[in-house]
């Protein structure tokens, strides 16, 4: 599978069988299905105590894969307690070359941000002698993964206009 | 088999040295360069003519031309490997009609008319019951398009990635490794004999973009041409890019995309995550497709070169010779 950046991060509270070898077996189905386990919060000292506890993960996923994952999580009789995805689960970097600065970087930026559905998040510029061409890495973030194509679509269209050089990640498939 | 064999360059050297050393029973029944030619029904001493060659720069006959080699040489398949002229496919475009005609299999590494004119070509070729076959025209020694012709068969491709040029896998890899400018990166493949003095069809991404329409027409069965490609070269590419790259883990290749269910066909630079396979160094090729059944294949290797070429063109003479195909 040809992959780029765009996952989601998704966090969940799983409640998993108090015993040896139980949090392992979990988390297995994640890195099973190509997800990223970011972090794994145990909470020890909670009320809950009969035979079973909360553990939150964030992972980090292919979004159509997510639902795999519910399904396996169900398979393996783990109880998802509780699931929060960001509402701007789709992340993506490109990295712009051209006269950034003369051609009105706000305006730029702000062509994404005015969507609602996705916006720049970070920048990172590279800052050239005068009258070089500049080059900036943005990071776009959006809600689904339709709105990350039309977001992109925007900005090839800007790059266009503006003669820019626009490098695109080689995608999610 | 009888063979002739037109351009006694890089490409046709090579193939013919290989001959002698690995496979004598083929014989060369004619032989051109741009200034002479030979033909000999009983078979052409390759080794002295390959000595002639480096000697005197000429092949054969100055009074005979590649179109007496085409039209009255006895031969059975034809090697067509003159230069590359993408926009007419000519002098090997009416060569190879010419061979095709007469009910001799072809088989070239000139990408000119086979992006122009494949359907024709392929077309011509069933008419008379022979075999067109041209493997060495897409990176170089990968044997991708027999691999998806015939080993893929059962399998739908969904899309295809790859890098196709060397010159700018080159400038890239060295821009990425050594924080060399575009500048710098491009002198020194010019230096190493890795970019021509005009570099502009490589950097460009017009290389590159002939090789897709190659592959769409062969393989996706489309009837494209090179601007129906959406093509982005390297030339503009920053040193500051490839350091931002460099922060994600990620550097900057130019890559092939055909994406068939959507007619997507691009040429364009592209960040790339650098433990990604399709991340090759120096002037190597790459190409991944990504099939329903098989899922992601990858395959790597030498795009260009002498003997690597000619490994190509090989295959598909042997291929032919042993009566596999018609196709
Ligand atoms: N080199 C590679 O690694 C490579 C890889 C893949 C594909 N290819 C393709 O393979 C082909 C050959 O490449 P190459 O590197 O061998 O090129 P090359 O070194 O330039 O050799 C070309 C040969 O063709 C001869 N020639 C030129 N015009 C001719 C004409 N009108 N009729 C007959 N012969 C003619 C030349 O004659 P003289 O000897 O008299 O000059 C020379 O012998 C090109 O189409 C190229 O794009 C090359």
């Amino acid at each position: 599978m040809i992959r780029g950046d765009g996952l989601v991060q998704v966090s969940m509270k799983l409640e998993i069988r108090d015993s040896p070898g139980h949090l392992v077996a979990a988390l297995l189905p994640i890195s099973d299905i190509g997800g990223n386990i970011k972090t794994v919060i145990h909470e020890h000292n909670q009320e809950n105590t009969n035979d079973f506890l909360s553990v939150e993960v964030v992972i980090e996923i292919p979004q159509e894969r997510l639902e795999s994952l519910i399904n396996l999580f169900k398979e393996k009789g783990i109880r998802i307690q509780k699931i929060g995805q960001d509402r701007f689960s789709y992340q993506l970097s490109v990295i712009i070359i051209g006269h950034l600065v003369h051609t009105n970087l706000g305006d730029t930026v702000d062509q994404i941000d005015r969507t609602g559905y996705a916006e720049i998040t970070h920048m990172n510029m590279a800052m050239p002698a005068i009258n070089e061409r500049s080059s900036a890495q943005f990071v776009i973030r959006s809600v689904t993964r339709e709105d990350m194509d039309h977001a992109l679509q925007i900005l090839r269209t800007v790059a266009q206009e503006k003669g820019f050089l626009l490098i695109e990640p080689l995608e999610v498939m | 088999m009888r063979i002739a064999v037109l351009g006694l360059g890089s490409v046709g050297y090579g193939l013919l040295s290989s001959i002698v050393d690995k496979h004598p029973n083929l014989t060369i029944t004619g032989v051109a360069d741009s200034k002479s030619a030979g033909i000999n029904p009983d078979g052409i001493d390759i080794t002295s003519l390959l000595a002639q060659k480096k000697e005197t720069g000429i092949c054969g006959d100055p009074s005979l031309t590649a179109r007496d080699v085409v039209t009255h040489a006895p031969y059975d398949l034809l090697v067509e490997v003159t230069p590359t002229d993408a926009g007419t496919g000519e002098p090997a475009y009416g060569y190879i009609k010419e061979a095709l005609s007469r009910g001799a299999h072809v088989v070239t590494s000139n990408k000119g008319p086979v992006a122009l004119y494949y359907n024709e070509l392929h077309e011509l070729a069933q008419k008379n019951n022979v075999s067109f076959r041209y493997e060495a025209t897409v990176a170089g020694a990968i044997p991708i398009l027999h691999v998806m012709q015939h080993d893929l068969l059962g399998n739908t491709i969904t899309a295809l990635y790859g890098v196709l040029n060397g010159t700018c896998n080159y400038i890239l890899t060295r821009m990425a490794e050594e924080g060399l400018t575009y500048t710098q990166a491009l002198a020194e493949a010019r230096e190493l004999g890795y970019a021509e003095a005009d570099p502009t069809y490589d950097v460009k991404g017009i290389d590159a973009g002939i090789k897709l329409v190659i592959l769409a027409n062969t393989i996706f069965q489309k009837n494209i041409t090179l601007n129906d490609v959406s093509i982005t070269g390297i030339d503009l590419l920053t040193d500051d890019a490839l350091r931002l790259a460099e922060h994600q883990d990620c550097t900057i290749r130019l890559i092939g995309e055909i994406v068939p269910g959507t007619d997507l066909f691009r040429i364009s630079p592209r960040i790339i995550p650098k433990n990604h396979p399709l991340v090759v160094k120096g002037t190597l090729n790459a190409i991944t497709i990504s099939t329903d059944m098989a899922g992601d294949l990858t395959f790597i290797g030498k795009g260009a070169g002498s003997i690597e070429t000619a490994s190509a063109i090989l295959g598909d003479i042997l291929y032919i010779s042993q009566g596999k195909c018609m196709d």
